[in-house]
């Protein structure tokens, strides 16, 4: 096998997997938040809900364009990429991607279209109802791929054929393998708090310029109590998914540690700079004895260093470090952003406080960097297994030539940039001009917009009216 | 589930799903593919509003389409993908900037919106050619030893598949003007008519050298349509005869359609001659997946995770069926121009 082949192949897989999964986290969140929007509008009739459900829409079929395309992408890599692969590990988990363009691919393609061009075919209450079905299908979706990879992670419940081959023997097993359920949580709060950062700093931008924006005012403090709220949960969930990864993967987790004696007592590596060459870190910022208290629960604790494995079992340890370490450390500073938040809130002027504005412009981003960082230390930090302990990495590539694959490379990065770049400044731009604008242009004359699905409620609350 | 054929079934379900994304994607593919030749920009802005609220519906059946042979047929799968790489990936650019292109056209401003709009007919252009190059490299027959692809780079590339990417392109701007003959008014309905008569031409012409050339390059499937070592067999072209005359009946609707300024009749021809081009190709190479070394049972998944799919589709398919079909009942009727919602 050819290893330019195989490196060319893991970094277009790598690439293409990065981007796609910016989508996903922002777009399971904001479909939640649509619809969250749109149930407040309808039992509330505050106008405000409305114009943040429009707005917030256009921005949502922006990205899930753009998930949508970078998704099909990845059904197709596995067998142009990763033919071996997807031959060996298709007994397991083909169904599990099977079910998910069946239960969640299909839902949300059809109900996106009356979501964006439904107004005037279809009454609020139908309108409502396809929000709500792309927003489950986007946590389907979750379910699904999150199932796929937990059982690459640690595959359960399947068998070696007489050929060699794989075969699943107990389905219940395969889905709910045992890092499932940790997984999945920690996925779908890291989408939510993805997109209240986002929300959150799109609404202090406009509120550093309109204080007085009524829109932005509601949202901004939608987006606090997520922080507030699922920020802390987050911390939680992801001791959770550690304790996993300690029982299920000590070399993933030595790696995440820069850990490389086994002992107990390990100490705590603040920041440090492992060597994998010298089996060692050059330096090293550290607490001593904290290492095994927090990855074991106790001082006591042995934890496995990486030494304990063959050099050709470790994962690549430097990145699998400092990506953790960046993940953490802007989960800790969404906890603060919440606490901070919760604060003003209770006292009465989050939407004044200039500095507090600005820290949420500043961490709009945190929840993409945070979301890529966790999913470098969970792939890379399972290297070099494709399907943890069964397949190597090495002997999955397909039987392809480094100079297709580099083409292909090139295509992806090319493309990518132009859309990525052209995506995030038409959102931005639309940011810039606030929710106010799309909804002025709805209501010509201080109405509803005649013809829309609005016009057919009562302008009065409390009368009822969806079909 | 003892007692069902499981491969076969899930033969069946892979080749629906395959047809059914050609149906449907190939008519909002072919708007694409029209793109140029459009008037004015509010008429392209006509011919996008038309397919803007089902194209990624259409689009999930490829999805399923490989999901599926990943799941059902493994084998094949790990086989054809890396043979036909680079059109394969050619196709997934494609696709990628012509789906972005629905919502980055509303928003570009004038160099923008320019850019957009050629990204739009660029890529369905090329997502059609790279099709037609897969599917012609699939026709010729994929290398194969073992069960792993073994051959060059370049395989796909031959006049043959020209000659089928071509026949693709035209079938798909058939597809695309007859749906905007059905769903369009005024001047576009015009033009409409008008590229669905070249390209019903175009078709007729090209699907027949496509037949032709096919009984040149393989012989096996020359000895199915009764063309075996230079003799004639009557007998064998007899069961497959419905097949061409299906294609010719539905080149025929098309031709009366127009003529009588029929608006949903052209439609139904130009599907009708894309049922006939499959079940053609069906009956060639059937039961190979991989032509002409991997049948499907030899490259089917374990029966358990069949069974436990054909559970899964038994119950989600209708249900998937029926709010597809309900969603395209919702958009019926002609477009206006004022169905976008930005």
């Amino acid at each position: 096998m050819d290893v330019d082949a195989l490196l060319l192949s893991r970094l277009q897989f790598a690439f293409t997997i990065a981007f796609h999964i910016i989508f996903p986290s922002f777009t399971i969140g904001l479909a939640s938040y649509l619809a969250v929007l749109e149930g407040l509008w309808l039992t509330s009739r505050n106008e405000v809900f409305k114009t943040l459900y429009l707005f917030w829409l256009k921005i949502f079929a922006i990205s899930f364009g753009m998930g949508v395309v970078t998704g099909v992408v990845m059904s197709y890599e596995l067998g142009a990429n990763w033919s071996v692969f997807s031959a060996v590990a298709a007994p397991v988990i083909g169904p599990l991607l099977a079910f998910e363009v069946l239960t969640a691919f299909f839902l949300e393609a059809s109900f996106l279209g009356i979501m964006l061009f439904g107004w005037k075919k279809v009454g609020p209450g139908l309108h409502f109802a396809a929000t709500v079905l792309v927003a489950v299908g986007t946590l389907i979706s979750a379910f699904w791929i999150i199932s796929a990879n937990s059982w690459m992670q640690h595959p359960t419940g399947f068998a070696r054929t007489a050929e060699g081959g794989l075969i699943a023997v107990d389905w219940m097993e395969v889905i709910f393998s045992p890092s499932f359920p940790e997984r999945l949580i920690h996925m779908t709060l890291a989408a939510y708090l993805t997109t209240a950062l986002v929300v959150g700093a799109a609404s202090a931008w406009r509120l550093l310029r309109r204080p007085d924006e009524p829109e932005s005012g509601m949202a901004l403090r939608m987006a606090i109590g997520m922080f507030a709220i699922v920020a802390p949960l987050q911390l939680v969930a992801g001791d959770l998914s550690g304790k996993d990864v300690l029982r299920l993967q000590p070399a993933k987790l030595a790696a995440i540690e820069a850990f490389w004696e086994t002992r107990s007592e390990q100490a705590f590596h603040i920041i440090a700079w492992p060597d994998g060459r010298l089996e060692a870190n050059r330096w090293e910022l550290s607490i001593p004895k904290v290492g095994s208290l927090i990855t074991a629960g106790s001082i006591d604790a042995e934890v496995k260093g990486l030494k304990a494995f063959a050099p050709e079992d470790r994962p690549p340890v430097g990145l699998v470090f400092w990506s953790f370490r960046v993940m953490v450390g802007l989960g800790l500073a969404m906890i603060g952003l919440g606490a901070w938040g919760a604060w003003l809130c209770w006292r009465g002027g989050a939407e004044r406080s200039t500095w507090f504005l600005r820290a949420c412009v500043a961490m709009g981003p945190a929840g993409f960097v945070a979301v890529i960082s966790g999913w470098i230390v969970a792939e890379v930090g399972r290297q070099p297994w494709v399907i943890y302990g069964v397949l190597r990495t090495a002997d999955a590539v397909s039987p392809v030539g480094a100079g297709q694959v580099s083409a292909s490379l090139l295509g992806f990065l090319v493309v990518y940039a132009v859309i990525f770049s052209v995506g995030v400044l038409y959102i931005l731009r639309m940011i810039a001009e606030g929710p106010a604008v799309g909804s002025e242009e709805a209501l010509p004359e201080g109405l509803r917009a005649p013809g829309s699905a609005m016009a057919a409620a009562p302008l009065d609350p409390g009368q009822g009216g969806a079909p | 589930m003892n007692g069902l054929d499981l491969p076969l079934i899930w033969a069946g379900i892979i080749a629906t799903a395959v047809l059914l994304y050609v149906l449907l994607d190939g008519f909002d593919l072919g708007v694409g593919i029209l793109f140029p030749f459009a008037r004015t920009p509010r008429d392209r802005d006509v011919m996008m509003d038309s397919i803007a609220p089902v194209w990624d519906g259409n689009e999930t059946w490829l999805v399923l389409g490989g999901g599926g042979l990943f799941a059902a047929f493994p084998l094949a799968y790990s086989a054809i993908l890396p043979a036909l790489y680079l059109p394969v990936i050619l196709m997934l650019l494609a696709l990628i900037l012509r789906g972005v292109a629905f919502e980055f056209r509303i928003r570009g401003r004038r160099r923008g919106k320019a850019l957009w709009t050629a990204a739009f007919a660029g890529g369905s252009l090329t997502a059609a050619i790279a099709q037609g190059f897969i599917l012609g490299g699939f026709i010729q027959g994929v290398t194969l030893k073992g069960s792993q692809f073994a051959g060059g780079p370049f395989d796909w590339l031959t006049p043959y598949t020209v000659l089928v990417a071509a026949g693709l392109v035209a079938g798909y701007a058939l597809l695309g003007a007859t749906w905007l003959v059905w769903r369009t008014e005024t001047e576009l309905h015009g033009d409409a008519r008008r590229w669905a008569g070249i390209a019903a031409v175009a078709v007729a012409g090209l699907l027949a050298a496509v037949s032709f050339a096919t009984l040149f390059v393989h012989p096996r499937i020359a000895g199915r349509w009764g063309f075996a070592n230079g003799a004639f067999d009557l007998a064998a072209l007899l069961p497959h005869l419905p097949i061409p005359l299906l294609g010719l009946a539905g080149l025929a609707v098309v031709a009366v359609g127009l003529r009588r300024k029929s608006h949903g009749w052209p439609h139904v021809g130009a599907t009708l001659v894309f049922l006939s081009g499959y079940a053609g190709l069906a009956a060639g190479f059937f039961p190979h997946i991989v032509p002409y070394d991997m049948t499907f049972r030899q490259a089917a998944n374990q029966d358990n995770a069949l069974a436990l799919m054909l559970g899964g589709v038994a119950i989600l398919l209708p249900v998937i069926m029926g709010y597809t079909i309900w969603v395209y009942w919702l958009f019926r009727g002609k477009v206006t121009p004022d169905a976008g919602y930005h």
